[in-house]
């Protein structure tokens, strides 16, 4: 009895810290924000910046800033948020810490789409981009279902284990279609796909803002008031039974959400996939297991790795562009290999 | 503990445990089926040689004749490479599985395709015209620094090399040399040669390659059924091995070795083709049981007859041209692993 006050202020004082370190992770958010907004083939100056912020900007600056540049962040953002969270969902409901989106089908369907539609359309006028989001958030949904469907039992609902085998079947069946219809692509259609897998932001204006806010801001809540659930599903099933949850309707909510969250997310950004791998990874190594704060975490941080990745990829080659989904892997990979080196078996 | 408990009621519930007369069978038909798979394999291609032929090319080899040439110095020497490569990637898929208990391990999330396809991306950037030889040779190096990456991270750690440890490490791995390798190819424009032989295909298997490559892989496969029993352990979970006396330092050790030996010589040869590894080791649980003993003899055969067939199959559909046999293994191993994952679905 003695011992419970000390206790309750030992775990306040985690929960705390954990709490700082997501606000940090924001305040960098809010730092390369700022620094992707001077970032560019045409710098601005912080003086100038604000200048334009408030409305005092030349004409130039202004395009630059609201019709350029503010739009890509704004979907670094968002689309890192998208796939990390995604991400996390897929790792909860599955117990699995290799499943990503891409395991559900997203990628590969979204770019079957794409590359099925440069085999027929080979020009790649400006008609047609605009198409492409669209397109490819339908190849992922297609393939999501069908992964879905394909692996579902009567009587016995889905089983994690059984989704994502179905789920890498799946994406080689469909990644051996693409080499076949890829191998026949004229050299700059062929570039133009292997821009679009690799995952880039460069063609995001504010429509596309707008394609993808509708999903964030459902889909993000939702998945915010199931963390608790999250939670007793990786106790086991039948741990989760026992405690009253009904495991096939919550998987099949969970699972929906996270594939409408990747799959428009990989619409308008291509195949980043590696975002939803490393995100939660990096985010329980931050803040623990516990989903209330894994997911906040990983939001964040998917943020802030896609947009530092896109700034770095506007910065690196200029007046070229490397791709946000090369850097991504290129920055992510070693620091979530030095953080597995350094955890505790 | 509730977990193995509960795995074990669903095996005997499924009567799957182990099915030795079941495994003899299939190690004996899929023996013949090897060699007969084999044989349609040498006798069929571009060039029309009647069977006759084919068998006098092959027991009585005469220099002098062009259809002789072509058997001995083409089709045989591929048609081999194909069957030891299908029976490496095989036997490294299930030791990978049983070790790791994770459903998903192939030999390629080792980072030893994305090694091999970082490598030939340097080669054709900085180095374009590079003989045949060299490639392969490169790629070798690829893989093994690929997999040394994700063996010397994954050992760093405290606690040394767990099997979750390794896969991550060689998911971040992957990703990381798959990302350089895609940057090169975008910058310097390589992307469709690059492509093509991350598609595969043994057509470039000779005989020196061949010579250089069986010894390991006989004595890796060797290897891989004398350790087959405390595989099986293994796959039981780390305690419960330990628990029965196992040295799992030791059996972990040798596993990644004999992986290594394996998947790399079989990447250097055919490019990054991955699905073998992971649906021969399913197809083979689902058919012998979990006993390990009979998994890795059985796999080898199996995987030694998909690769042979695909690659047939690369020959034939649209000849003289070649299919990219990855996608001619996905063509023929989906729908089958689609099935078992329907049907069967046991996790290990």
């Amino acid at each position: 009895m003695i011992n419970k006050p000390y206790i309750s202020t030992y775990q306040k004082n985690r929960h705390k810290r954990k709490v700082y370190t997501i606000l940090i992770i924001l305040f960098f958010i809010f730092v390369s924000f700022i620094i992707s907004m001077n970032t560019g083939y045409i710098r601005l100056s912080p003086l100038q910046l604000l200048e334009t912020l408030i409305g005092m900007g030349t004409e130039q600056q202004n395009l630059t800033l609201f019709e350029f540049r503010l739009p890509r962040i704004v979907i670094s953002i968002l689309v890192g948020m998208g796939l990390a969270l995604a991400g996390c969902v897929l790792q909860g409901v599955s117990g699995n810490p290799l499943a990503d989106p891409g395991i559900l089908g997203i990628n590969s369907g979204a770019g079957l789409a794409v590359v099925l539609f440069i085999s027929f359309f080979p020009s790649t006028s400006d008609v047609p981009v605009m198409f492409l989001p669209l397109l490819a958030f339908i190849g992922a949904g297609v393939t999501a279902t069908l992964i879905y469907v394909l692996s579902y039992k009567r009587g016995e609902g889905i089983s994690p284990t059984r989704l994502m085998l179905t789920g890498v079947a799946i994406a080689a069946g469909i990644s051996a279609a693409m080499i076949i219809l890829t191998l026949r692509l004229t050299p700059e259609n062929y570039q133009f796909v292997a821009v679009w897998l690799a995952g880039s932001i460069w063609g995001s204006n504010w429509m596309f803002v707008l394609s993808l806010l509708p999903w964030l801001l459902i889909l993000i809540p939702y998945i915010f008031v199931k963390a608790r659930v999250l939670n007793i599903l990786n106790l086991g099933e039948v741990t989760a039974t026992g405690l009253g949850v009904n495991i096939e309707k919550e998987r099949l909510f969970l699972l929906a959400a996270a594939v409408a969250l990747a799959g428009s997310s990989v619409s308008v950004s291509g195949g980043i996939g590696f975002i939803g791998l490393i995100a939660p990874h990096l985010a329980r190594q931050l803040v623990g297991g516990k989903h209330q704060f894994v997911i906040p975490a990983s939001a964040a941080l998917g943020a802030l790795l896609l947009l530092i990745a896109d700034t770095i990829g506007r910065w690196f080659i200029q007046p070229s562009e490397i791709p946000a989904g090369i850097v991504v892997a290129v920055i992510g990979a070693p620091y979530f290999l030095y953080l597995l080196a350094k955890s505790k078996a | 503990m509730s977990e193995y408990v509960e795995q074990s009621l669903e095996v005997k519930k499924k009567g799957l445990a182990s099915r030795p007369v079941i495994a003899t069978i299939i190690l004996i038909g899929g023996i013949i089926g090897l060699l007969l798979a084999i044989g349609i394999s040498v006798s069929m291609g571009a060039a029309e040689i009647d069977v006759r032929t084919v068998w006098s090319a092959v027991f009585q080899y005469d220099s002098t004749l062009v259809p002789h040439q072509i058997i001995q110095e083409t089709r045989l020497p591929r048609v081999i490479g194909a069957a030891l490569v299908g029976a490496s990637l095989a036997v490294s898929g299930s030791i990978m599985q049983g070790m790791t208990r994770n459903p998903l391990a192939d030999p390629g999330l080792l980072g030893l395709n994305a090694g091999a396809a970082f490598m030939l991306a340097i080669c054709f950037a900085f180095f374009p015209g590079l003989s045949y030889l060299y490639i392969i040779l490169f790629a070798f190096v690829g893989a093994a620094l690929g997999a040394g990456l994700v063996f010397g991270v994954g050992s760093l750690a405290k606690g040394g090399l767990t099997p979750m440890r390794l896969v991550l490490a060689g998911a971040a791995v992957t990703a990381l040399l798959v990302a350089l390798s895609e940057g090169i190819a975008i910058y310097y424009r390589i992307n469709q040669d690059l492509a093509f032989w991350n598609a595969g295909g043994v057509s470039g298997a000779k005989w020196e390659n061949i010579k250089i490559m069986s010894p390991w892989v006989i004595l890796a496969i060797l290897g891989a059924i004398v350790l087959s029993k405390s595989i099986t352990l293994l796959s039981l979970g780390e305690e419960i091995a330990v628990g029965l006396g196992q040295k799992t330092g030791m059996i972990k050790l040798f596993g990644t070795l004999i992986i290594l030996i394996l998947a790399g010589s079989a990447v250097s040869v055919i490019g990054a083709v991955g699905f073998v590894g992971l649906v021969i080791p399913h197809i083979t649980r689902f058919l012998v049981g979990y006993d390990y003993r009979w998994i890795i003899p059985c796999s080898a055969v199996l995987g030694g007859v998909l690769v042979v067939l695909a690659d047939l199959a690369a020959r034939m559909v649209n000849p003289p041209q070649e299919t990219p046999i990855g996608a001619l293994i996905a063509v023929i191993g989906v729908p089958f692993f689609l099935y078992l994952t329907r049907k069967g679905g046991q996790p290990l």
